[in-house]
């Protein structure tokens, strides 16, 4: 299975056509991984959440983790976001070892996420919510701000600006000085997601980015995950419970049941997996 | 659009500041102004600033901080130190300079302290950072308490718990300092007022201020977007610490004899009842409450004996009424309709 995956796949076109064919191609498949995860583990007082995971994503690759409800996917990106430190294993980042970092280290080095419970910055703006994810592109120091220097307009202006266009990747740019926590649910999760690519990052981690959408707003998500993807250059890894949205646009698919990886493959391969299908897939059928 | 708006509202901020000094002068000028009232203009302004620099550890760092007085304190006392040292050393008569001077002096110890205090400090989260301040604001007066400060000549000497040191005393242990020269005047008051919104301000609507902000809503996502969320902490309780120095040195210098028993735990708390009463993270309201909490006593001295319990229920009554459905509603509303005339006005002005 290991083969598998490090194998690069052409994108399954089965829900999504044309736009991102025209990119796979040209990746280059001999570059550094931008994230590989090795014997990567964690134990919480004797419970291993997480065991042994394995996982090699390359640039621009779309990567999907699903698995039963307490599987531990969040626990998969808490470790790759370093909010928990693994107890085995290394995390590589574009090549770089993430041992001993932090969370804000693992930002800076490349790594962007959104939350399954949304955590935005409710009191503060649409707008503010972005420059957030843009704080570490803005370089002006804190008298520079107080003082109000030259440099404070200008990067302001600029900030600005930078702010309405990722926002008006998802045609958001008209609630700039909304206040986002009175957004409705399927905004505030594409807001999530305009923040983390804010932080300017080649590898966005998407915690249920679906949940609570309606068949059409998921239909729009994949069109719009594939746009961001293309446009940035930047690898995506999903966790995700809607199968359509999974088999759909995820070049690479890894399932995980009690913190072990139990398959990894193409969709076409995961689907086909006996193991998949007892411990997920088949009970999600039947029930 | 954005910009225009906050650089609009700091300018209103600023002229409503002025102009309420304009009528104060002028009410002073004319007689118009009791003499207790007088006495009490001072106070008001640093009650102002400790009011504001609390509101940003409070409301805008989001830290419930319980020894701010301990920063006022460290002002008070380096500053009357320095005004005295800098007098005789360096020979400074001029009173505005040397009060200038000696707030900066101020500002800057307790900024010191802010930045000591504060490693330990905000590694902890709620009711601890709470105690651990408590603490550490007692701690500074206890020892305040035991420390004597002398000059002689242009040399400046320090003893721990032995009151014979050589020279004039300035600071001399539980009975505080004596003859300060009092230096401080309200125009100078004014100008820390206009200089603190200046900082508090323009902080908040800078990137820094975005970032302490981010880490009070939201501390784990604030981390997973790449913010230092103890570096932004520390940076608002510092400058919180240096803003009370400067109100501390202020206080000092207005008074004739100091002792650091007038900075107990009370008024860290009295401090805490102007950001509370204003309105959390609302620095209008911080500023409208320690006005009116400041002059109410006075106001109150007829009743003499029970100004107290007077005090107490008024405050005990704007804690019911701010936290009644009905009035709340009435209030959000009121905002609701002062910020959509607000866009209104801007919308207007693009």
């Amino acid at each position: 299975m290991t083969e598998n995956t490090q194998k690069k796949r052409m994108l399954d076109t089965k829900m999504v056509p044309a736009p991102s064919h025209g990119i796979i191609p040209e990746r280059d498949l001999n570059s550094t991984p931008v994230l590989e995860a090795r014997h990567l583990g964690i134990e919480f007082g004797g419970l291993k959440a997480v065991d042994d995971f394995n996982l090699i994503i390359g640039k621009t690759e779309i990567a999907g983790l699903i698995g039963p409800n307490g599987a531990g996917k969040t626990t998969v990106f808490n470790l790759l976001t370093k909010v928990y430190q693994p107890t085995m294993g290394t995390i590589m980042v574009n090549g770089k070892d993430t041992a001993g970092m932090n969370t804000v280290q693992a930002n800076k080095l490349g790594i962007a996420r959104t939350f399954q419970n949304i955590r935005l910055f409710d009191n503060m703006t649409v707008e503010d919510n972005v420059r957030i994810g843009l704080h570490n592109q803005v370089r002006y120091g804190m008298f520079t701000g107080i003082l109000r220097l030259p440099a404070y307009w200008k990067q302001e202006k600029a900030q600005h600006e930078k702010a309405l266009e990722l926002l008006s990747l998802f045609d958001m740019q008209d609630l700039a000085g909304t206040r986002a926590g009175s957004l409705p649910y399927g905004a505030q999760r594409r807001l999530e997601i305009v923040r983390a690519l804010a932080t300017n990052p080649s590898l966005l981690l998407l915690d249920e980015p679906a949940a609570g959408m309606n068949p059409h707003e998921t239909e729009e998500l994949m069109r719009n995950i594939i746009r961001i993807r293309d446009r940035f250059q930047i690898a995506i890894m999903l966790i995700e419970h809607d199968m359509n949205l999974v088999m759909g646009i995820c070049e690479g698919i890894c399932v995980l049941n009690y913190g072990r990886i139990i398959a990894k493959g193409t969709a076409d391969e995961i689907q086909a997996n006996p193991t998949v299908i007892e411990a997920y897939l088949g009970k999600k059928k039947e029930g | 659009m954005k910009l225009k708006k906050s650089t609009i509202n700091n300018l209103i901020s600023y002229g409503v500041v002025i102009v309420a000094f304009i009528v104060c002068q002028a009410m002073i000028s004319s007689g118009a102004m009791s003499r207790s009232l007088k006495g009490q203009m001072v106070p008001i302004c640093v009650y102002i600033v400790m009011a504001i620099s609390l509101n940003l550890v409070v409301g805008i760092s989001g830290e419930l901080s319980l020894g701010h007085a301990g920063f006022m304190s460290i002002g008070a006392f380096s500053a009357i130190i320095g005004a005295a040292w800098l007098r005789a050393a360096l020979g400074i008569e001029n009173e505005i300079l040397l009060l200038v001077l000696s707030m900066i002096v101020g500002g800057a110890f307790a900024g010191i302290f802010g930045v000591l205090i504060g490693i330990p400090v905000l590694r902890l989260r709620g009711d601890y950072l709470a105690i651990v301040t408590l603490a550490f604001g007692e701690i500074i007066r206890n020892v305040l308490n035991c420390l004597y400060f002398s000059l002689e000549g242009s040399r400046l000497h320090v003893s721990f718990n032995n009151p014979s040191i050589p020279g004039t005393i300035l600071l001399n242990g539980p009975n505080g300092a004596k003859d300060v020269a009092k230096i401080a005047t309200f125009p100078v008051g004014f100008v820390l007022i206009l200089f603190t919104l200046f900082v508090v301000m323009n902080l908040v609507n800078s990137r820094s201020g975005r970032a302490i902000m981010a880490s009070r809503d939201n501390r784990i996502a604030a981390e997973a977007m790449g913010i230092n969320v103890t570096k932004y902490k520390m940076m608002a309780f510092v400058t919180a610490a240096v803003l009370a120095g400067m109100a501390g040195a202020l206080y000092g210098l207005n008074f004739s004899t100091v002792a650091a028993s007038k900075f107990k735990f009370d008024t860290s708390i009295l401090v805490l009842v102007f950001v509370v009463l204003g309105g959390i993270g609302n620095i209008w309201g911080s500023i409208i409450a320690a006005t009116l909490l400041t002059v109410l006593p006075e106001l109150l001295r007829a009743f003499a004996d029970y100004r107290m319990l007077v005090y107490a229920i008024v405050l005990i009554l704007v804690m019911l009424a701010t936290n009644n459905p009905f009035i709340r509603s009435l209030f959000d509303r009121l905002i609701h309709r002062g910020r959509s005339a607000q866009t209104q006005r801007g919308g207007a002005a693009e």
